[in-house]
């Protein structure tokens, strides 16, 4: 009884499917192709700039 | 003009101060009346002898590392604080004759407790959170903090915020809501704080000279957004007086019980969970010197937690008045939430890959593998607790204490020591840490603290969990609430040695960084650190 109550409220409710929806949309995203290199190219860009922003002459640049 | 506007402000806020100290209804409101008296008035003072003078000239093309410097200290400073007042009420709960006479009603448990938790949340956990976030987004940004000294504001306003709510405790000023104890005018001066922190850093963001943004930040952006979020809806109340610390709950009966654990779930979920993710997204990969082992599943972990996290507050009102669909719906979402946590833990882990001989010589690594350990743990733990069946044994008992503790001090203080010890010597400009078998020391004892607080927690938990639901042939309860506290007494002690313990390494590593800063040889000048 207390398990169709809860059944009942989620039926009830399309946002949960939309928001699961836009959960699938955000990670299968991330799967784009393509998308490889520029989470290599962000994954590593916590080795640049240790010192200073970038932009300065001479200082260690941002790449591209 | 700028100057000139901000005395202005100031004066009126020392008048008013002034005005509120002589009407204030209560003791609590009263000093802390006095208290923004005395720092407004300071800092008058200071801007005005400082007004027309010349500006210093700030670059602008380096990091703003001075505030970030500042809350190093902070976190530091308020971490020995908020774990020697754990010890002082671990042990008052053993004896209670340390709930003294004399200090009463000041320094008995009821008003030392909030202290402690909010010691460590948030004025050690939170100075992490903002010297940390501060460090990483300028670095992944490759810009400049935005805002000037809107920074400065943050770190003083929060460290502000710190000192009001934990005199008010002590002074008896609560609204009662856990982790949320703070009352009215003191949530909002923190409202006002955290827009200003949310502008710094999505400032820098917005200024980033990196194309991507990287998955620390997001991390921690969604920590500060949310924290926000949370901290308006639980905090609406209504003043009594504008010259009292007292105020009515807007909400009222199991909404509000609803609204308090949705707000104090979360703060465990972004504040001490997707925060701290955020530090480990970046000082694990600096600290192995590799990049994180799976972007992709960092982008998930991030994902499943904004979209699982925020439904997983009723599990703490099982078999309540609370409808039993809305505590099921709970139960199921800290189930469902297991998974994407020991995925962020094997990214976690992952990351050493290729590099686990750091394990034996980089102690820091070792913290910081520890903690990510801890945090699989923990979010093992908690998912299992939050099933109804496992959840009346455990609620009410210290089985939740001794959870909320390898989460807090494992995972949390354990990632956060890393981090001290990652940012003092580049902060500092040190070549190294000053002692490097200190940080080993520091490891084990935190870590054998750590086990002890656990161990003796689940076996007092577990017992006191069936010493009140035992019941005799004819249906009687078999023991009474002062059986379980009596049997309790020998894991208290175990309790309070684990906290003695892990407040001993804390202790070492003030006086490691303390000497690093001191005495360690500065870092040689290169400007040509290959990326690796």
């Amino acid at each position: 009884m207390e398990s169709l109550t809860l059944w009942e409220q989620i039926a009830a409710s399309k946002t949960v499917i939309w928001m699961f929806l836009a959960f699938a949309v955000f990670v299968g995203f991330a799967f784009r192709p393509g998308s490889g290199k520029a989470q290599r190219d962000s994954a590593e860009s916590i080795f640049r700039n240790e010192d200073r922003p970038a932009g300065d002459a001479g200082k260690e640049e941002v790449r591209q | 003009m700028w100057d000139y506007i901000k005395l202005a402000l100031l004066a009126v806020i020392v008048i008013f101060a002034a005005i509120a100290a002589n009407y204030a209804r209560d003791l609590a409101y009263q000093v802390h009346a006095i208290l923004i008296l005395a720092v407004a008035g300071g800092m008058f003072l200071w801007q005005l002898r400082r007004i027309d003078e010349p500006k210093p000239v700030i670059d602008q093309s380096s990091y703003m590392d001075g505030v970030i410097r500042y809350g190093v200290v902070a976190t530091a400073f308020w971490g020995v604080v908020g774990f020697l007042v754990g010890v002082v009420i671990a042990f008052q709960l053993a004896f209670p004759v340390l709930n003294l006479e004399w200090a009463q009603p000041y320094a008995n448990f009821g008003r030392l407790r909030p202290l402690h938790t909010s010691a460590v949340i948030f004025a050690f956990g939170g100075n992490a959170l903002i010297a940390c976030s501060f460090y990483i987004v300028q670095r992944t940004s490759a810009a400049r903090l935005w805002g000037g000294n809107l920074a400065w504001f943050v770190f003083w306003g929060y460290n502000l915020f710190i000192v009001l709510a934990a005199t008010g405790y002590l002074l008896g000023a609560t609204q009662s809501k856990e982790y949320a104890e703070p009352e009215w005018y003191v949530d909002l001066w923190l409202t006002i704080v955290w827009v200003a922190y949310l502008a710094v850093f999505l400032g820098t963001i917005i200024k980033r000279k990196e194309p991507h943004i990287y998955v620390a930040n997001w991390f921690l952006l969604s920590f500060i957004v949310t924290v926000a979020m949370l901290h308006v809806v639980n905090n609406l109340s209504i003043p009594v007086s504008i010259w009292g610390s007292r105020s009515v709950q807007v909400f009222a009966g199991v909404q509000d019980a609803m609204t308090q654990w949705w707000y104090g779930h979360n703060a465990v979920g972004f504040f001490l969970t997707a925060g701290f993710l955020g530090m480990m997204y970046y000082f694990v990969p600096k600290q192995a010197g590799k990049p994180v082992y799976s972007y992709k599943l960092s982008i998930i972990h991030f994902w499943a937690l904004i979209f699982l996290y925020i439904w997983a507050g009723p599990h703490h009102l099982h078999y309540t008045a609370l409808p039993d669909w809305a505590s099921t719906l709970g139960m199921v979402f800290s189930v469902i939430l297991w998974m994407p946590s020991w995925g962020g833990m094997i990214n976690g882990l992952m990351t050493l890959s290729g590099a686990w001989d750091k394990l034996r010589t980089d102690p820091i690594i070792r913290m910081m593998v520890i903690s990510i350990g801890f945090y699989g743990m923990s979010t093992f733990e908690g998912p299992m607790m939050s099933i109804k069946a496992v959840n009346s044994l455990s609620h009410y008992t210290d089985w939740t204490i001794g959870h909320v503790h390898s989460g807090a001090l494992g995972w949390n203080g354990m990632i956060t020591f890393g981090c001290l010890y990652f940012l003092v010597p580049r902060l500092w400009n040190r070549a190294s840490l000053y002692s490097l078998p200190a940080v080993n020391w520091h490891f084990w004892l935190a870590t054998i603290g750590i086990v002890l607080y656990a161990a003796s927690m689940w076996v007092t938990g577990i017992m006191e969990g069936l010493m009140w639901r035992e019941v005799d042939a004819n249906g009687f309860l078999v023991n009474s609430f002062a059986d379980t506290v009596q049997a309790k007494f020998p894991m208290y002690v175990v309790r309070g040695l684990g906290g003695v313990l892990y407040l001993t390494g804390a202790i070492i590593m003030c006086w490691n960084l303390w000497m690093t800063v001191r005495a360690a040889p500065e870092r040689a000048v290169s400007n040509a650190i290959p990326a690796e």
